[in-house]
């Protein structure tokens, strides 16, 4: 339980109704789904763990959401929670993720050669390529619910199996409570640091809590790999490099995670997965591969066309700013990555960045030179 | 229903090896072996597959090097083994309980409490801990074998009808809990409502110069909340890491509104950082009034409560039980703003205000800076001493104050009072 008495001994004394949240003036996923006897079904339940109902909705109760853009509004505790709470988490998932149902097999392939292509982005327009997922080991409550001690275990676990990665996958350990001056400015200049949340919706759900023990940053020498240990997740893992190369950074990307679940398993523990959710991360919205594999890319003309919008959406991509969720883009310059992560592998959804961004290049290199598009509209993937 | 309550069962649990290997962590190589008893009401630290045991205390004790608060001060590593697998009887944890001091560290010259309570019986439960913060903060008052004193009878005020010149404004606040509902770090939203529903019954109840309304947050129209904010009564989901840390913000804006008299002149807040803080307030210098207001109103409610079986949560060690263990006892903040242009410049007027047991704040509140010379001037104490008591002090502090103003006016020079007693 992130705070307060959200476990079920006391709110049993009173009715269903009586505990009911307020939702008529959210619009987020739980919220559309959570009816009063829903509530009434499944508020008594608790995971292994004693993660509660009440527990996964509070961040959903407490942030009622934006009128044009549709959070997720629930967490998960744990990995039960998942199956604890399927009767909602079951629709939630299936409206965030294009109709994802119940009975659905997630494919998992790491396996980078079955990429085609992704070396000759063209660099004069792809500034940089990045590609990232989350992991969770199985066995420990996720950052919502996890205690000091757990959280302490996961760094311990985590520390020791990046520890062992060699070659161009070494690196270091900067812990955020130990760090010192000096680390700390060569980590923000590299655009490494992460702090601590400040967005409501992560914080409602106590994923901040006892910051910063047990969160820090490990990266390889070459600044290439990259993994936040209890941020959001037990683990986000990030390979990155400037310019086009996506085949090599997501070589990198497989290479490192197969490495690092190898060292894991060595060791007795394995990550969170399973052959209907995939990879099982704290919100749902990251269930399945939990990857966003993007570039930074220079479309300064095409970004203006009326059919930008369409385009991004038949090529199952999505734009940000380049700070990333919820910035403005800077220059002409889009943050541009798959808008999927469930129901598609992940060689899937790579190829789609590869194939949609080269597309996008190719209509922006038209415009430059006042051609029209229209013969380059692609189909619906 | 599932048999999610079946730790709540009696039993003997033998508790395995514990190893983690890890760089650095706390964790390292530590082997723990001890019977865990598990009995109705205690509370286990979870256990769950795959053989991942019991995290032993030493793994779970907070990092508290970096932190400058009264919890931190308080909490060492046996007084956290002691306390941290009881609970209160509805489940609330030392976790919870000092998880905002956890979360914030605080600050090198301003020390924070850096915890709350979740329910009346924690401070009971969790007394290892709560008794040496409470005696810190509370300047020596020792819960072990003091009684705090309640005194409510206005009649014994002397004075307290301030030279206007001055004194603005006076104010008097407090708050009350309802006993047998949980606090707001830890109620739920169901206990929130009641609490809710409680007291803005009573308050309809009140007559006279009493007579008021309540606004609900979440109902009240645009032009009602455009009023409360110029009449300054509007209150806002809290931002302070130190509230929202501790849960207390929860559910935001369910359950919360505030009521007022139609004078304006008697103001309940309901489900803000406790179940009710009570404000009586004026602008000028008659702080009797607002202090005789201040008790009728509280004994007004108290009674109609009462009506309905309700009463405050009160005990005759901590006086009225507030969430925060800065505000026991009394909980009342009786205060002024006075102007003090020459007073509030000369060296001395921090050696006075101490002595005179008065505290000084910036016109905005706690946290704010003075503008143009004036200031919030009110009482430092909250428990051992009566609210009479406590008056009386900023009363008599006060003009105190507003004398060597005059003095220093007149080209007169002024003297540091003798320090006042403190528990009277």
């Amino acid at each position: 339980m992130p705070f307060g008495n959200t476990h079920n001994q006391l709110k049993m004394n009173y009715t269903a109704e009586q505990e009911y949240p307020d939702l008529s003036k959210h619009n987020n996923h739980m919220a559309k789904v959570l009816t009063l006897e829903m509530y009434a079904n499944l508020r008594d339940k608790q995971t292994p763990s004693g993660f509660t109902l009440d527990d996964v909705i509070q961040t959903g109760v407490d942030n009622p959401g934006h009128p044009f853009i549709m959070t997720v509004g629930c967490v998960a505790g744990d990995e039960e929670t998942y199956e604890v709470f399927k009767d909602l988490l079951d629709p939630v998932i299936e409206d965030r993720h294009g109709g994802y149902k119940p009975t659905d097999k997630h494919k998992t392939d790491l396996n980078p050669d079955n990429l085609q292509g992704g070396d000759d982005l063209d660099p004069n327009y792809v500034l940089s390529s990045r590609v990232r997922t989350g992991r969770s080991i199985r066995g420990f409550c996720l950052p919502p619910h996890c205690s000091r001690g757990e959280r302490r275990g996961i760094e311990g676990l985590s520390v020791e199996a990046l520890g062992a990665l060699d070659g161009d996958l070494k690196g270091k350990y900067y812990a955020l409570k130990d760090m010192t001056e000096e680390e700390q400015q060569q980590l923000i200049d590299d655009h490494f640091l992460f702090d601590k949340p400040v967005s409501p919706l992560l914080l409602a759900s106590g994923m901040a809590r006892d910051w910063p023990d047990a969160r820090g940053i490990w990266h390889n020498d070459n600044k290439t790999f990259l993994v936040w240990v209890n941020e959001e997740d037990h683990l986000r893992v990030i390979s990155m490099q400037k310019g086009g190369n996506m085949k090599e950074v997501f070589t990198r990307f497989c290479t490192g995670l197969t490495k690092i679940e190898e060292l894991f398993k060595e060791k007795g523990h394995e990550f969170m997965w399973n052959e209907h959710l995939g990879y099982v991360l704290t919100c749902p919205s990251n269930l399945g591969t939990g990857l966003r594999g993007g570039v930074h890319v220079k479309l300064p003309n095409l970004s203006k066309h009326e059919k930008f919008g369409e385009i991004l959406k038949r090529l199952r991509l999505q734009k940000r700013g380049t700070g990333g969720v919820d910035t403005a883009a800077v220059g002409g310059v889009f943050d541009i990555s798959n808008a999927d992560r469930l129901g598609f592998s992940e060689v899937e959804l790579v190829q789609m960045v590869v194939d949609g961004v080269k597309l996008l290049v190719d209509m922006e290199k038209c415009l430059e030179a006042g051609q029209s598009i229209d013969d380059l509209m692609p189909e619906q993937k | 229903m599932a048999s999610s309550f079946a730790r709540i069962l009696s039993s003997k649990r033998k508790v395995g090896i514990l190893s983690l290997v890890g760089a650095g962590s706390l964790t390292v190589g530590f082997f723990l072996n001890r019977e865990q008893h598990v009995n109705a009401g205690a509370h286990v630290r979870r256990i769950y597959p795959p053989s991942l045991v019991l995290f032993p205390n030493s793994a779970e004790y907070p990092d508290l090097r970096k932190h400058n608060n009264c919890m931190a001060s308080h909490l060492s590593p046996a007084v956290y083994a002691k306390l941290c697998n009881k609970t209160t009887p509805n489940g609330y944890t030392l976790d919870e309980a000092i998880q905002t001091g956890v979360d914030n560290p605080g600050h090198p010259f301003i020390k924070t409490v850096g915890m709350v309570a979740g329910d009346e019986e924690s401070y009971e439960v969790f007394a290892d801990l709560f008794n040496p913060v409470i005696k810190e903060r509370h300047n020596g008052y020792d819960p072990c074998n003091m009684k705090h004193p309640t005194d409510l009878d206005s009649s014994k005020i002397r004075g307290g009808q301030f030279d206007e010149k001055y004194v603005l404004s006076s104010r008097v606040r407090t708050g009350r809990s309802i006993r047998g509902l949980s606090l707001p770090p830890a109620c739920t939203r169901a206990e929130r409502r009641e609490v809710e529903k409680v007291v803005v019954d009573a308050l309809a109840g009140l007559k006279g110069d009493l007579a008021g309304k309540y606004y609900s947050l979440t109902q009240m129209t645009e032009q009602e909340q455009q009023q409360l904010i110029d009449d300054h009564f509007l209150f806002d989901k809290p931002v302070s890491p130190l509230l929202t840390c501790a849960g207390m913000a929860r559910d935001w804006p369910d359950a919360r509104g505030i009521w007022h008299n139609n004078e304006k002149t008697f103001l309940v807040w309901i489900n803000e950082e406790d179940h009710t803080r009570v404000i009586s307030m004026e602008k000028g210098g008659n702080m009797r009034r607002v202090f005789e207001r201040f008790c009728k109103g509280l004994q007004e409610v108290e009674r109609l409560i009462q009506e309905k079986g309700w009463e405050f949560m009160w005990n005759e060690r901590l006086g009225y039980i507030l969430t925060c263990p800065s505000n026991l006892g009394t909980g009342l903040r009786a205060g002024v703003h006075v102007t003090l242009p020459r007073l509030s410049k000369d060296a001395r007027f921090p050696k006075i205000l101490d002595n005179l047991r008065l505290q000084k704040r910036g016109t905005g509140g706690v946290d704010t800076a003075a503008v143009g010379n004036t200031f919030d001037i009110s009482n430092l104490d909250r428990l051992g001493q009566s609210e009479v008591q406590l008056v009386q002090t900023v009363i008599d502090g006060v003009n105190y104050l507003i004398e060597c103003e005059k003095k220093l006016e007149r080209g007169q020079d002024i003297k540091i009072p003798a320090p006042i007693s403190q528990f009277k």
